[in-house]
């Protein structure tokens, strides 16, 4: 996993509440065995206006004019600004997969769905949570303001304005360390297969039938 | 010692460390693995030189990407194919306790073989690389849903980093009215506390509505807990779990049932136990429901009528109503029974298990789908589902009714394979999402229990299954 510090970014906001996985990246690009290559179906239904399907050339596409991410002033945006629940639907990581593979380092919004959430800390992709009013500022000058870049910088857990104002955000403390670090959790936790193995083998005494 | 919730009795006995801010490492009983949420987790334990920490805790199976038709000719889509003979393989390197790969006659949706053989028990935890897992809630198990790459943390330590949630109790007491079922109780919960209603927290369900349902209505409910952006939903064991769990094929057997069986009579909230969010609705008041939005928050009462934007105060719920009656095809005022459908899905892991097959048949029978409706098919659960329902020739009523009569699989839920909505289509469908695309781009779907999609598939429009019994 790459590791995340802080992040100076162009923002690109996403202007609907409840933005689903199934929205961001459709089903039948899960088809796919491998954990790349997702970007260019990343909102596939609403980035372009026919009907994706795998395999096709995405580049020939007819793309959708209206659509924030076809905007020519949010190419290379990294931040991707968001309403609440984002990421709500199904488990499937290729969602935070496909956001990464397009571009994005971190997404800000009043607040996320659970799994998708943990799935962004494990690939790199940074979920900060600011309050609602914030948010609501922050898509005012992203869509008055061409050009509008943010900082997150995550060692201090703060978002910063180009105005100077800053903005405190929460992280978990293992979390923050993963990211930083760019560690692998699961040689983190066989640290403690030890405790892993006496924990199993207790279990197989009080609840044998668990191991029949 | 201090009373304790369901979920607190579930978290603690599943601690194997914790570190001072809280976070815990869970160790987890069961892992269900299917075919769209693996590969990536396989390679990674293959790339990284690591094997499976309990190869026993593992039960797959093939189900989102395989076809309900023409079994004899294998998987035509060759990248599906490609993804369900990747779990074979996978599973033949790595072994696993119980494999229902594609063509065996048990073969079906993760969340209904789960509870079928007896894979899920009381007491566990039980996690898949699926949202829906919280279906498994519903034997007073912790079961929730994880990623790629916690699949393949479980698979590598058999346990998952977490937080603990905070505690919901969602209590519907009285009775339900006739032709009103576990669907339409799950629906009117979410249409009341929203799809954010439950993040961050663990919904347990409980009240005497909840008692008087089935296993199988149950699960239902739990299923869509995640609907309701709560990770995992459960209800307490009771002489209903026990006798649900009896009997089936990895349930304990002899001494070790008794055994068992005395443990999960624990597995309920102790009187005077502290919920941090507690919602009540009354059964009597939940009528069938039907969803005409794009989120499952977005539901009423088939006696209802579709929203009015005009009359929303909030710009941005305003905003995102107008989008959803303008990609639904719907017009603000209209009455739910005056939207004319075009297809009708029964299955799904919400909705494809015996019951819902009979509730759906008994409204069926000596009935006929309307001329307007394209297609009406019933894909069951599983292999097992499917033979028990041709034994009681439930069949054979959907398919004189015109009905198509399917394999086992997740088909038009969320339409991985060849079964999907065209553009613009709309379809009554038992299962439990209805985003914008999910049925296949462009399609229009409305959620109902399996009563009301039936009725739905008889009059071409939603009606009020009441008046159908
Ligand atoms: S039936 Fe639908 S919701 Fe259930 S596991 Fe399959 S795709 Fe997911």
């Amino acid at each position: 996993m790459d590791k995340f510090t802080v992040l100076d970014g162009l923002v690109a906001p996403l202007d609907r509440p409840n933005v689903d996985t199934d929205a961001i990246i459709p089903k039948q690009f899960l088809k796919s065995i491998k954990r790349s290559g997702f970007g260019p179906n990343l909102f596939d239904e609403w980035r372009y206006l026919d009907r994706g399907e795998p395999g096709m050339d995405n580049a020939a596409r007819p793309r959708n004019p209206k659509f924030v991410l076809n905007q020519p002033r949010y190419s290379g945006a990294s931040i991707l600004l968001a309403r609440e629940n984002f990421g709500c639907g199904s488990s499937r990581e290729h969602a935070p997969w496909a956001l990464t593979d397009f571009g994005f380092r971190s997404i800000i919004a009043p607040s996320f769905a659970d799994i998708f959430f943990n799935n962004s800390y494990k690939n790199g992709l940074l979920p900060v949570v600011l309050p609602a009013a914030v948010v609501d500022r922050m898509f005012v000058e992203a869509e008055g303001t061409p050009g509008f870049r943010i900082t997150i910088d995550l060692p201090k857990q703060l978002v910063v304005t180009p105005d100077g104002k800053s903005y405190p955000f929460e992280i978990d403390a293992f979390r923050k360390h993963c990211m930083i670090n760019g560690l692998d959790e699961i040689g983190l936790t066989l640290q403690h297969a030890d405790e892993i193995r006496a924990y199993e083998s207790r279990r197989r005494e009080t609840q044998p039938w668990l191991f029949a | 010692m201090q009373p304790q919730t369901l979920y607190d009795k579930l978290w603690s006995s599943h601690v194997v460390r914790a570190d001072a801010d809280g976070t815990a490492l869970l160790y987890i009983d069961r892992h269900l693995v299917h075919e769209v949420t693996s590969p990536q987790a396989f390679e990674g334990l293959k790339l990284a030189g690591r094997t499976p920490w309990r190869v026993d805790s593992i039960v797959a199976t093939a189900d989102h990407n395989t076809p309900t038709r023409d079994w004899d000719q294998g998987i035509r889509d060759p990248i599906s194919r490609l993804q369900v003979e990747t779990l074979d393989a996978n599973i033949r390197t790595y072994g696993a306790k119980a494999y229902f790969p594609f063509l065996d006659g048990r073969q079906g949706i993760v969340h209904v073989i789960g509870p079928e053989q007896g894979a899920t028990l009381p007491g566990m935890t039980v996690v898949c690389g699926d949202s829906h897992t919280s279906t498994h809630g519903a034997f007073a198990a912790l079961a929730f849903g994880i990623g790629t790459s916690e699949v393949e943390h479980v698979m590598a330590t058999q346990t998952l980093n977490m937080k603990k949630s905070k505690a919901m109790l969602v209590r519907v007491d009285g009775a339900l009215r006739p032709g009103v079922t576990a669907k339409d109780v799950v629906l009117a919960i979410i249409g009341r506390i929203g799809t954010a209603g439950g993040t961050g927290h663990a919904i347990e369900f409980a009240g005497s509505v909840i008692r008087g349902l089935s296993m199988e209505g149950r699960m239902t409910l739990c299923n869509m807990a995640i609907e309701a952006g709560a990770r995992a939903g459960m209800v307490a064991a009771d002489d209903t779990t026990i006798e649900y769990v009896r009997g089936r094929n990895f349930a304990p057997k002899g001494d070790l049932w008794d055994r068992a069986v005395a443990y999960w009579r624990t597995l309920h909230s102790d009187e005077g136990a502290k919920f941090d969010t507690v919602v009540t609705l009354r059964g009597e008041e939940i009528a069938p429901q039907v969803t005409w939005g794009t989120s499952p928050e977005m539901v009423g009462s088939v006696e209802g009528r579709v929203p009015n934007p005009a009359r929303v105060e909030d710009p941005v719920k305003r905003g995102s109503l107008e989008r959803a009656l303008q990609y639904m095809g719907l017009q603000p005022d209209m009455q739910i029974t005056d939207i004319r459908i075009d297809k009708v899905f029964i299955g799904s892991c919400t909705n494809s298990r015996i019951e819902d097959l009979r509730a759906a048949a008994s409204v069926v029978k000596g009935r006929h789908v309307a001329a307007s409706v394209k297609l009406a098919m019933v894909v069951p659960g599983s292999g097992l589902v499917k033979r028990q329902a041709e034994a009681e020739g439930l069949d054979r009523v959907f398919r004189e009714a015109g009905f198509d009569w399917r394999e086992p699989g997740c088909s038009m839920c969320l339409a991985m394979n060849d079964d999907r909505l065209e553009p613009g289509e709309r379809c009554a469908s038992t299962s439990n999402r209805n985003f914008e695309g999910r049925q296949g781009a462009g399609g229009r779907t409305h959620l109902v229990s399996p009563a009301m999609a039936a009725a739905a598939a008889i009059a071409g429009r939603f009606v009020d299954v009441r008046q159908m019994l």
